[in-house]
C-alpha cells in the first residue's frame, strides 16, 4: 500500500485547528468551574448528616455517570427545548460538560474531605468556629489541597471530552478537523495533527498541575 | 456594687451521665472548679478522663446532668420539660468560653503558627488583621516561638506544635482552659518544654482541668486531683492526700501500675 504524507492541506488550515482548539478549552474552563461548585456542594452533600442531601447527591452521581457523555450532550441538547427551556448549543453543551464534570468531582471532593483529618475540625469547632466557618476556614483548603492530583486528572479528561462538542456542531479542534477531512481527504495527516494539538495541550495543562502541586507542598 | 463572688464556681458539673450506645462511659460524675483551680485528672484509660473533657468543650454530646459554666448552662436547654441541644451558632459561642489542647496537637496544617493563632481571633472574635497579628505574636513569644510565626506546622518540632496549641487556645482568653493528655504524644525528650509552658500559664491565674499521665507534674501543679475509675470520681483531693502516705489500696494499685 502506497500512501504519500501530504500535510500541506492542514497547514493552510492550521489556523481553523487553532482556534478549535481555543473553543474546546475555553468549553472546557467553563464547564469545569461550573461542575467545580456542582462537585463541591455535592460532595458536602454527600457526607453531611441529612439524609435527604445525601440522597439527592448519591442519586445525581449515579444517573449522570450512567449516561455516556454523548448521550448527555444529545438528551440536553434535543430534549430541553422541549420543557420550554432555551438554551444555544454552547451554554447547552457546557451546561452538560459541567454536569458530568461535577459528578466524577463529586467523587473527587468526597474523597478528599474523607481525607481531612478529624482532629483538626475539632480544633476549628474547639475556638469556636461555627460548623460552616469550620468547613470554609480549615476543612476547604485541606481538602483541596489533598485533591490536586485527582482534581489534575478530572480537568484533563473534561478537556479531551470537549470533543463530543463536535456533536452538535460546536466548532471546536475535533469538528474543525473533521471538516479539513472533509475538503481535502486527508485523514491520516489531519487527525495527526489534531491529536498532536491534543498531546500538546494536555501535557500542558498538566505540567502547570504539577507546578500548583510543587507551589503548594503537601501537609 | 457587687464584689466579684469567688464563691461560685467558674464551671459546675453535676450528674454528668454519657454513654455511647449501650455502653456507659460517664455514670453521673460531679465536679466543681473555681476560678483559677488547677485540677488535674487521674485514672487509668477507659475511665472516662478524656471524655469529660470533651463534654464540657461539648465536642460530645452527653444524656444526662448539667455543665454550668461560669454562671450558664451550656450545651442544652430545657423547652416544655424536655431537655434539647442547642443550636450550632449557641454552641459555638459557648466553646469558644473554654479553651482546648489535644493530644495529639491538631494544628491547621495549612497555615502558619501565627495563622493557627490568629484564625479564632479573626472569624470568632471579628479582630482586624493586625490586631489578631499582634495577639497571635504575644502569645507565640509567651511561648516561646516568637522567632517561628512563619513556620508551618511541618516544619515544627512536636513539642513546638503542641506550644502553638497552646498559644491558639489562650490567645482566645477562654475563662477555662481543658488540656487533654498533651504530653502523651511527644518524645519523652520534648515533653519538658511543654510542661515547663503549662507551669507558666499555671503561674499567670489560669484555671485549668488536666487530664494528664504525668503523676509528678499533675503533683506539683495541681490545686486538686480527680482520681477517675469506671466512669465515676473514685476519689478527690488535694495532690498531699491523693499521693500522699494515707492513700487507699485502689490508688495505690493504679499508682503502682502507671509508674513504668
Amino acid at each position: 500500500m502506497n500512501y504519500t504524507l501530504h500535510f500541506g492541506a492542514v497547514w493552510a488550515s492550521f489556523d481553523h485547528l487553532l482556534s478549535g482548539l481555543a473553543i474546546g478549552l475555553a468549553l472546557a474552563v467553563a464547564a469545569v468551574a461550573v461542575g467545580t461548585v456542582i462537585g463541591l456542594l455535592s460532595a458536602f452533600a454527600s457526607v453531611s448528616r441529612s439524609r435527604l442531601l445525601r440522597g439527592i447527591s448519591g442519586t445525581y452521581v449515579l444517573l449522570i455517570r450512567n449516561i455516556p457523555l454523548l448521550v448527555l450532550v444529545l438528551l440536553v441538547y434535543f430534549a430541553l427545548p422541549a420543557t420550554g427551556i432555551r438554551l444555544d448549543k454552547y451554554e447547552s453543551f457546557i451546561g452538560s460538560l459541567a454536569l458530568y464534570a461535577g459528578a466524577y468531582l463529586t467523587e473527587v471532593f468526597r474523597a478528599g474531605l474523607l481525607s481531612v483529618p478529624k482532629g483538626i475540625v475539632e480544633a476549628g469547632r474547639a475556638i469556636g468556629l461555627t460548623r460552616m466557618q469550620t468547613n470554609i476556614s480549615v476543612v476547604m483548603p485541606v481538602m483541596l489541597r489533598n485533591s490536586l492530583p485527582s482534581l489534575g486528572n478530572t480537568f484533563i479528561g473534561m478537556f479531551k471530552d470537549s470533543s463530543i462538542a463536535a456533536a452538535i456542531a460546536i466548532p471546536e479542534l475535533t469538528f474543525e478537523a473533521r471538516k479539513i477531512n472533509v475538503d481535502t481527504f486527508r485523514v491520516v495527516e489531519t487527525w495527526t495533527v489534531a491529536s498532536g494539538l491534543y498531546i500538546a495541550a494536555c501535557f500542558t495543562i498538566a505540567a502547570l498541575l504539577r507546578m500548583l502541586e510543587r507551589r503548594f507542598p503537601k501537609f | 456594687m457587687t464584689k466579684p463572688d469567688t464563691a461560685r464556681p467558674l464551671l459546675d458539673i453535676r450528674g454528668l451521665k454519657k454513654n455511647f450506645g449501650a455502653v456507659e462511659i460517664l455514670k453521673g460524675v460531679d465536679l466543681s472548679l473555681r476560678p483559677k483551680d488547677v485540677v488535674s485528672i487521674i485514672g487509668s484509660s477507659g475511665s472516662g478522663k478524656t471524655t469529660l473533657l470533651r463534654c464540657v468543650n461539648l465536642l460530645e454530646e452527653f444524656q444526662g446532668g448539667d455543665i454550668i459554666l461560669d454562671g450558664e448552662t451550656i450545651g442544652y436547654k430545657t423547652v416544655g420539660g424536655k431537655r434539647v441541644r442547642l443550636r450550632d451558632a449557641d454552641l459555638s459561642r459557648q466553646r469558644a468560653m473554654t479553651g482546648m489542647v489535644f493530644q495529639s496537637f491538631n494544628l491547621f496544617p495549612h497555615l502558619t503558627a501565627a495563622g493557627n493563632v490568629m484564625l479564632g481571633l479573626r472569624k470568632v472574635k471579628k479582630l482586624g488583621k493586625d490586631e489578631a497579628f499582634a495577639i497571635a505574636e504575644k502569645w507565640l513569644s509567651r511561648v516561646g516561638l516568637g522567632a517561628r510565626l512563619d513556620h508551618y506546622p511541618s516544619q515544627l518540632s512536636g513539642g513546638q506544635q503542641q506550644r502553638v496549641a497552646i498559644a491558639r487556645a489562650l490567645a482566645m482568653n477562654p475563662k477555662l482552659v481543658l488540656l487533654d493528655e498533651v504530653t502523651s504524644a511527644l518524645d519523652p525528650e520534648l515533653v519538658q518544654e511543654v510542661l515547663t509552658t503549662i507551669k507558666g500559664i499555671v503561674d499567670d491565674g489560669a484555671t485549668l482541668l488536666i487530664v494528664t499521665h504525668e503523676m509528678r507534674f499533675a503533683r506539683e501543679v495541681s490545686s486538686r486531683i480527680v482520681f477517675m475509675e469506671q466512669g465515676r470520681i473514685a476519689e478527690e483531693g488535694t495532690p498531699e492526700e491523693i499521693f500522699g502516705e494515707g492513700r487507699s489500696q485502689r490508688l495505690n494499685e493504679f499508682l503502682k501500675s502507671s509508674r513504668h
